[in-house]
């Protein structure tokens, strides 16, 4: 039976002492038991945002162009013709921890509703991808279940998975980050939202049956895990994404009438986080009866139909006149649907249950009296540039086939060859054939370039140069194709906020990101916070991953990487060599030190502006943007992507030749062109640094010195290690 | 019951979680110059459709066997009397599960020999091109094409196999880019290298691979595209 509810049960919901005080002040009486789980989910780390929006604050989130910044289920960004792109990106890292294939799975899911709860159909799927040490079983297991569990819920609700990206390193042993990505596409003017209004509206659930799974999942995610983390996996949700493509196509014919007044995906802290915000953002109040809830089980208690995070389930306000019309569709598409409620003058939240009321809790305080704390923070360490550059111990050609062959930078195809990236026949750059990935719309000449982006050993050295430094590369990835990068959104993923050092690199990475996202004119329009990512005390390298999107007026625009023979290769930007956090440095000298290379905003607007200038006009016929491994690692990418030669001119004499071609310099891009004095001639004339860099053709890589490493040597260093780590 | 010619009508087969109908939708618009009628799969009545196309997808999310649920939905039994008509269907991926356990197709498709979803260009050989279906390629014939599924790995008994390959009846193959029949070209395991066969009567085509999704020079080529023209040009 139910406990009593006291401090010591709310301190196990993971509500503080304090906290709880705040409740019996709220409700002028002890809470029960159903309210208590009410309040606790609701003040998680996870629904209130407790430690991170005081921060948050901080981001730039509005352009003219944005429609709906965050504080919707997804960020809203007009693309032109009266389009919107909806899109959002959000963790699920703990539950795929515990359950890999089910904890990815369901994270798609879960940004799936987000996305097409506003009205928009999903057209493509990405996501961003940590994990530990590949020399561990566990993390052969885990990768296995995370990417087989993408695939299997992106794959049969056929949006295409089409970008992502992948990082290896020992801070993810015990945690390993799965975040994932939806964008999708409304009509500007069609765009639902999750206000709640009119006095009397029916509120309808719709979707699964309501089961005992997931219960306290937004709490689980909310605390470190310890040595019990395998006792967790009751509270990880279990997915159908059949249902989940019954619940899209009957939403959006639902969405082609004027039936539905507001909608939300039930997501964490389920059925409460959806009628609470529902209510509270339309400054209604909302009354459920939870016996007409559609139940997989006997005997659920008000509790625990409260707190389930059971899956692919949505409510929504109909108008009254609908509801025939509404049922009419639902029983076509054989979705269970059921007045569960109405809405109320009272501004509160009434929840009944077997004649019994089991919560009756204000509105405005639940929300208003969310805890908000300036948690105590300690300035990250100034990062210490390296004394100088370390000596080069094997040479150039060795190194470039020791570095595609890592972890880090070798080839994804045993990863992307599970997702299918072509489903919906409008997918124009794959996964891997060009820095973001072209989607064009139905319909339209006009395409989305989408990417995911972090690199957190730059953000684990200097937080606010490494936050920038996220941004600044996903805008340079959409740029690298030729869009117009538009905004962003992020998933801020950081271990214990209760920990000063923590905290501190919290606040500086959002720092560096504001930075960037105003010298870029690049607004945050949606995200998600992700803390208490560590393993018995043992914290993940920061990562503040980023989703950018950016548009593309014509599909046929879009460069790839891939190079064609006969084409000079350009560099744009400056080369000072800098080995700081390279991957050059650990993988070959075997350090990970110094500061991450320095980021100089105005130039990367400046060489960014001018790139996409020079695509736009056809002068290009492929471009790949510098980042991990530097100028050589992206000339071998060139070469696989387009199975073609290249042969390098000899580097200034004023840089280390490791430096200059393992060197991760920022505002980079590499460009093959057919001609390139006009191109020379345009960078001078905008005092935008420019080299030739040699000249594309023959069978292998040819260096300057004259060894030439052959395509064969290239594509079997690169395509290695997942053929022996995966088998 | 005609085949060919712009005034071709094509009705494509919608089941609860068919998730390429839009693909199809596009690659016979384009080559009909006008859109198919879409069937829900509670709809009985065929009547004026020439061609029927069951897209791919995870149908009834192929928790049963795949095709399973919906070779006994109340469609079916118009299917089978169009096919009894002497009607064309395309069957593709999920519409070729769905063929074979109709019965309007012999074997059966396996799990992937890898035991893992496969999604990648693949390469397939015309071994027959005097049908309606593959009339513009000539024998022997390589075009590309994705591959998405978990379940391609065609399966039948020897005496099957040998009637196939005796009357004529397997229409693509699994090949390398040059043509060849190499075990790793043939990746999800499928007996003798099958990726596509017929009826009987040649006028039901079930095949894994989506030449629907490359039907547009700027969505990878254009390398489907005789398959949708054959089925509606004059």
């Amino acid at each position: 039976m139910e406990r009593p509810v006291d401090e010591s049960l709310a301190r196990e919901f993971g509500l503080t002492a304090g906290e709880y005080a705040k409740i019996p002040a709220i409700l002028g009486r002890a809470p029960s038991f159903t309210e208590l789980g009410i309040f606790s989910v609701m003040w998680s780390e996870h629904c209130s945002y407790k430690s991170s929006r005081v921060h948050l604050r901080e981001l730039p989130t509005s352009a003219p162009w944005v429609l709906h910044g965050p504080g919707e289920n997804a960020g809203v960004v007009a693309i032109g013709e009266g389009l919107a792109a909806v899109f959002k990106m959000e963790s699920h890292n703990h539950p795929s921890f515990i359950e890999p294939y089910q904890g990815a799975a369901t994270g798609v899911g879960g940004i799936l509703r987000d996305v097409f709860t506003m009205g928009a159909r999903p057209i493509a799927n990405l996501n961003a991808l940590r994990f530990g040490d590949p020399a561990l079983p566990i993390t052969r297991r885990i990768v296995d279940g995370v990417v087989r569990g993408i695939g299997g819920y992106g794959n049969c609700v056929g949006v295409p998975t089409v970008g992502g990206e992948v990082n290896f390193h020992p801070s993810f042993n015990g945690n390993p980050l799965v975040n994932a990505m939806t964008v999708g596409i409304a009509r500007a003017d069609r765009i639902f939202l999750s206000a709640a209004a009119g006095i009397g509206n029916p509120v309808v659930y719709v979707g699964s049956k309501t089961g005992r799974d997931g219960i306290h999942g937004a709490t689980m995610a909310s605390a470190e895990f310890g040595e019990d983390s395998e006792a967790k996996r009751p509270t990880v949700q279990v997915g159908d994404p059949f249902i989940e493509k019954l619940l899209i196509e009957a939403c959006l014919e639902l969405m082609e009438t004027d039936a539905i007044i507001a909608i939300q995906d039930m997501g964490a802290a389920g059925l409460t986080s959806s009628s609470v915000e529902m209510a509270g953002k339309g400054g209604v109040g909302i009354e459920l009866d939870l016996d007409r809830v559609p139940q997989r089980e006997r005997g659920m208690s008000a509790y625990e139909m409260m707190l389930s995070e059971s899956q692919e389930r949505m409510l929504m306000v109909l108008r009254p006149e609908a509801e025939a019309m509404a049922r009419a569709i639902f029983a076509k598409w054989e979705l269970d649907c059921a007045v569960i409620g109405h809405l109320t003058a009272t501004g509160r939240i009434v929840v009944r249950h077997q004649g019994r009321l089991e919560a009756d809790i204000p509105l405005g305080p639940l929300a208003a009296e969310a805890p908000l704390y300036h948690r105590p923070m300690a300035p990250p360490p100034a990062p210490v540039p390296l004394a100088a550059a370390p000596p080069d111990p094997i040479g150039i050609g060795p190194a470039l086939l020791r570095l595609i062959a890592c972890p880090d930078l070798c080839s994804r195809a045993w990863i992307t060859d599970q997702y299918d990236a072509t489903v919906g026949g409008q997918t124009v750059k794959r996964p891997g054939a060009a820095d973001a990935a072209i989607v064009r719309i139905e319909g339209h000449r006009r395409a989305l370039a989408l990417t995911t982006d972090c690199t957190p050993r730059y953000v684990a050295a200097d937080p606010e140069a490494g936050g920038a430094q996220a941004v600044a590369e996903a805008w340079r990835n959409l740029t690298a194709t030729g869009a117009r990068p538009l905004a962003l959104t992020d998933n801020l993923n950081f271990a214990n906020p209760e920990k000063p050092a923590v905290m501190g690199a919290f606040a500086a990475a959002v720092r560096g990101m504001a930075a960037a996202c105003r010298a870029l004119d690049f607004p945050v329009v949606s995200g998600n916070v992700s803390l208490y990512n560590e393993t018995e005390g043992s914290p993940i390298l920061p990562t503040p991953a980023i989703g950018g999107l950016g548009v593309l007026e014509d599909a046929a625009q879009a460069v790839g990487i891939a190079l064609s023979a006969g084409l000079a290769l350009v560099l744009v930007g400056e080369t000072g060599g800098e080995l700081g956090q390279s991957l050059w440095l650990r993988e070959i000298a075997g350090s990970e030190a110094g500061s991450p290379p320095a980021l100089d905003l105005a130039a990367e607007r400046g060489n960014g502006d001018f790139v996409r200038k020079q695509i736009l006009a056809g002068r290009v016929a492929a471009c790949h943007d510098l980042s991990d491994g530097g100028l050589l690692v992206a000339v071998a990418e060139m070469v696989l992507a387009g199975n073609c030669g290249v042969r390098l001119d000899t580097p200034p004499d004023r840089i280390a030749p490791h430096a200059f071609w393992f060197g991760e310099d920022q505002a980079r891009y590499l460009l093959a062109v057919a001609e390139p004095a006009p191109l020379l001639a345009a960078a001078e004339a905008a005092a935008i640094p420019a080299r030739r860099l040699g000249l594309s053709g023959g069978e292998g890589l040819t260096l300057p010195d004259g060894v030439a490493i052959s395509l064969e040597d290239l594509r079997e260093a690169h395509g290695r290690f997942f053929k022996d780590f995966m088998g | 019951m005609r085949a060919g010619g712009a005034d071709m009508k094509a009705g494509v087969i919608l089941f609860p979680g068919i998730n390429r109908e839009r693909d199809i939708i596009i690659a016979l618009t384009q080559a009909a110059g006008h859109r198919p009628r879409l069937v829900w799969h509670q709809e009985t009545d065929l009547a004026g459709l020439d061609l029927l196309v069951i897209p791919g997808g995870f149908s009834f999310g192929d928790y049963l066997r795949c095709g399973a649920m919906a070779a006994r939905s109340p469609v079916m039994a118009a299917v089978r009397a169009h096919a009894a008509r002497g009607g064309y269907i395309l069957g593709v991926c999920n519409g070729f599960q769905i063929l074979t356990e109709a019965g309007l197709l012999p074997g059966a498709l396996l799990r992937n020999a890898g035991l893992r979803f496969l999604a990648m260009d693949c390469h397939l050989r015309v071994e027959r091109p005097d049908t309606a279906f593959t009339r513009l390629w000539r024998e022997g014939d390589v075009f590309c094409a994705p591959m998405a599924h978990g379940d391609g790995n065609y399966f039948a008994d020897d005496a099957t196999l040998d009637r196939l390959e005796g009357e004529n009846r397997v229409a693509f193959r699994y090949c390398t880019p040059a043509g060849d029949l190499a075990p790793a070209a043939n990746r999800n395991g499928s007996a003798r290298a099958i990726a596509g066969i017929f009826s009987e009567n040649l006028r039901t085509l079930g095949l894994m691979p989506h030449p629907e999704d490359l039907v547009d020079p700027l969505i990878g080529g254009e390398d489907g595209k005789p398959l949708f023209a054959a089925l509606t040009a004059a």
